[in-house]
């Protein structure tokens, strides 16, 4: 049974990782420009088809395919960022929620029309591949995902807190105004930012696809996983989310092992409410206070 | 008064949903049949295979001049595998559509709250796909699950081989894990029921939710149990994952049976690296090359229309070709479209399907058996029983690749 635990919480932390990767595009979306993008899930998904295309037609490895699918989403993002959410003036953020959910039913669509309701996954030769550790194997395939996580958030980290740039992301999560009037170009900051999450999403989209069987219609599962995540990690912050994808897939593999899948999920939420009632910012958080 | 009035109509609407969904003699109007597929959602793998076979029925029956002298035609509506959407689709297909007559969508979770719209209406409600015990457990006379066998005794044919193997060769252990689905529960409770008392030793048994999405701990935890036998009641998701779970693990059971997945085909197989599915079990009412009635036109109309290789076809859509050809027998019969002419008809007799021949009892439950397929040689077989058999089983299954 030890093994069993050890095994779990050793897988847990490997897709935690992905997790992170997926919901770090979200957080940071919801720092710097006070929106939730229920579209990120949907993007997950297109990100897992791309790998699907990459690989199945030009017979191109799913992680070497990066280097083409990322860019690309990335200036998507910064045009329906132009598009779709700067023409929004009045009450961003409530109806910002409605047009990346439209985002998501659009994506969902296109996809269903190109590739049907059929599961698909992306099936790479090496994903049998185990190495040994202790008393059991892991998959190769797992750590490769994890590692990409790891080196995507780095460099992320690495944007944020060493350059001109992430400094200007940073102070407009802090305060949109405040940043504005410093002359910060909070539009152009807020393009970028987008399409940052959409590169994040494609990434992780492919670690996604190689290990779970997806369709169009994943990403409703997908988008309430990661709002918990940003939520338990802290609205807008990017350690917390990392974080909170941890515990949440730690605490859910373990429970599943040692208690009953049934109660994963349960389990999770139980953390997710202390921490809440504890801190209701989140792990990571910052309360604010507005003045009435 | 206005409340009286709204009533009125809703009560006349109601009453004349059935009453235009009768007969059918004398009118040069297609006959049109409804049904909510799940094209969105967890079934839309399943959803768009039964579309498919009930279209090729359609296309199939209208060369033939149609039923009673008139075309078919269906009209589908996507439920996006919703329980509360399926029921709205069949109330507005019926009260609002006015269609002829209704087929049923996919999975029992679908079936059970689509049947009590329709018999609430008077509909017959022929099915291809809701087999749980609680589909046949609520007095309803109108529905029919066109299979085989009831799905509670879908695995029967696993069981009672396992069983009849020298007492030598017989697993010892048996691991369980199954979605907390309608369809693939009972399966297993029986299953299990049966092989325990053959002496089988119950090592791991877990129920999951159907939403779940990350299968690889309880795939470990099965992989852990070393049992001999391993009993899944999966879809296509999580039949890949813990197939694929057991490669990394290196975990080899003596025998492995996933109630639905490896009945899917390619589907199946294109998910796991170099089709390495040698020796997994599935239980299974149709395969492509069985010499049953029609099966060699559906076949050849299905290749024809979409494509692939006999073994891609999913069963889904044999199923669905199924009830068409089972109301098209019964319709023969009584000469009429009337629903509950349609009902009586379908309690009585026999209807040669590209499943084979069958019957149903009082509660609309088919009275054969399922059996048993197996992946060799990167293709599905029938290994038992004998009578359909074309291989004998692999067993034990052979080590992965």
């Amino acid at each position: 049974m030890t093994t069993l635990v050890l095994e779990a919480a050793v897988l847990g932390v490997l897709t935690g990782g992905v997790y992170a990767l997926m919901a770090s595009g979200l957080t940071l979306i919801f720092g710097v420009m006070r929106i939730i993008n229920v579209g990120q899930g949907a993007l997950v998904v297109l990100g897992a088809y791309l790998g699907f295309v990459l690989l199945r037609q030009w017979h191109v490895d799913p992680f070497l395919g990066l280097l083409l699918t990322t860019p690309a989403l990335f200036v998507l993002g910064v045009a329906l960022e132009v598009v779709f959410i700067r023409p929004l003036r009045t009450d961003r953020e409530s109806l910002s929620v409605l047009v990346t959910y439209a985002l998501a039913l659009g994506i969902e669509g296109v996809l269903g029309y190109l590739f049907g309701a059929d599961y698909r996954q992306i099936s790479v030769w090496y994903d049998t591949a185990t190495f040994q550790v202790g008393g059991f194997h892991v998959a190769v395939v797992y750590v490769l995902g994890f590692a990409l996580c790891v080196a995507i958030l780095a460099g992320l980290g690495l944007l944020l807190y060493t350059t001109t740039f992430g400094a200007a992301i940073r102070a407009t999560m802090l305060n949109r105004a405040a940043a504005q009037l410093i002359g910060i170009d909070v539009e152009r900051v807020s393009a970028i930012a987008f399409g940052i999450g959409m590169a994040t999403a494609a990434a992780g989209g492919v670690v996604f696809g190689i290990t779970t069987a997806f369709n169009p219609g994943s990403h409703y599962d997908l988008i309430s996983r990661l709002l918990t995540i940003i939520v338990l990690g802290g609205l807008g912050s990017l350690r917390g989310a990392i974080v909170a994808a941890l515990v949440m897939l730690v605490v859910q593999d373990v429970t599943a092992v040692l208690l009953s899948p049934t109660w994963a999920a349960f389990a999770f939420f139980v953390v997710l409410v202390a921490v809440l009632v504890a801190r209701p910012q989140g792990l990571y958080g910052l309360r604010v206070r507005e003045r009435i | 008064m206005r409340t009286t009035s709204v009533l009125g109509v809703a009560v006349m609407l109601t009453l004349g949903a059935p009453a235009c969904a009768g007969g059918g003699g004398g009118s040069s109007q297609p006959i049109t049949i409804g049904v909510s597929v799940s094209l969105d959602g967890d079934f839309s793998g399943d959803g768009k295979a039964l579309e498919q076979g009930y279209q090729l029925w359609a296309d199939d029956v209208n060369a033939r001049g149609g039923l009673v002298g008139r075309k078919v035609r269906f009209k589908f509506v996507n439920d996006a595998s919703s329980t509360q959407q399926v029921v709205t689709n069949y109330q507005n297909l019926i009260t609002r559509d006015h269609v002829d007559l209704t087929f049923g969508p996919f999975s029992s979770l679908l079936t059970i709250p689509a049947s009590s719209i329709a018999s609430r209406y008077g509909y017959a409600f022929p099915e291809p796909a809701g087999g749980g015990p609680h589909v046949f457990d609520r007095g309803l006379r109108d529905v029919f699950f066109v299979q085989p066998a009831p799905v509670v005794d879908n695995l029967a044919s696993y069981t009672r081989w396992l069983l009849s193997l020298a007492p030598d060769q017989r697993p010892r252990s048996a691991a369980y894990a199954t979605e907390d689905d309608p369809f693939t529960q009972p399966q297993l409770d029986r299953a299990r029921a049966l092989l325990e008392k053959g002496g089988v030793q119950t090592v791991y048994t877990k129920v999951y939710p159907a939403e779940t999405t990350d299968f690889t701990p309880i795939a470990l935890a099965v992989a852990q149990s070393r049992a001999d036998a391993v009993v899944l009641g999966t879809m296509i998701p999580d039949a890949v994952a813990f197939v694929q779970t057991f490669q990394q693990q290196r975990f080899n059971p003596r025998s492995l049976i996933e109630t639905s997945g490896p009945d899917q085909g390619g589907q199946f197989s294109d998910k796991i690296t170099g089709g390495n599915t040698e020796g997994v079990m599935v239980p299974a009412g149709w395969w492509p090359s069985a010499k049953t009635s029609g099966n060699d036109r559906f076949v050849r109309a299905f290749l024809a229309r979409y494509g692939g290789d006999a073994g891609s076809i999913s069963a889904d859509a044999a199923e669905a070709y199924s009830v068409g050809q089972v109301v098209e027998q019964a319709v023969g019969r009584i000469h009429s479209i009337d629903n509950a002419q349609l009902t009586d008809a379908l309690h009585s007799g026999t209807y040669q399907t590209v499943q084979g021949a069958m019957a149903f009892d009082s509660k609309g439950q088919p009275n054969g058996s399922s059996f048993l397929v197996q992946w060799q040689g990167g293709q599905t077989v029938p290994v038992y029983p004998a009578a359909v058999a074309v291989a004998p089983p692999e067993y034990p299954k052979p080590a992965w690749r």
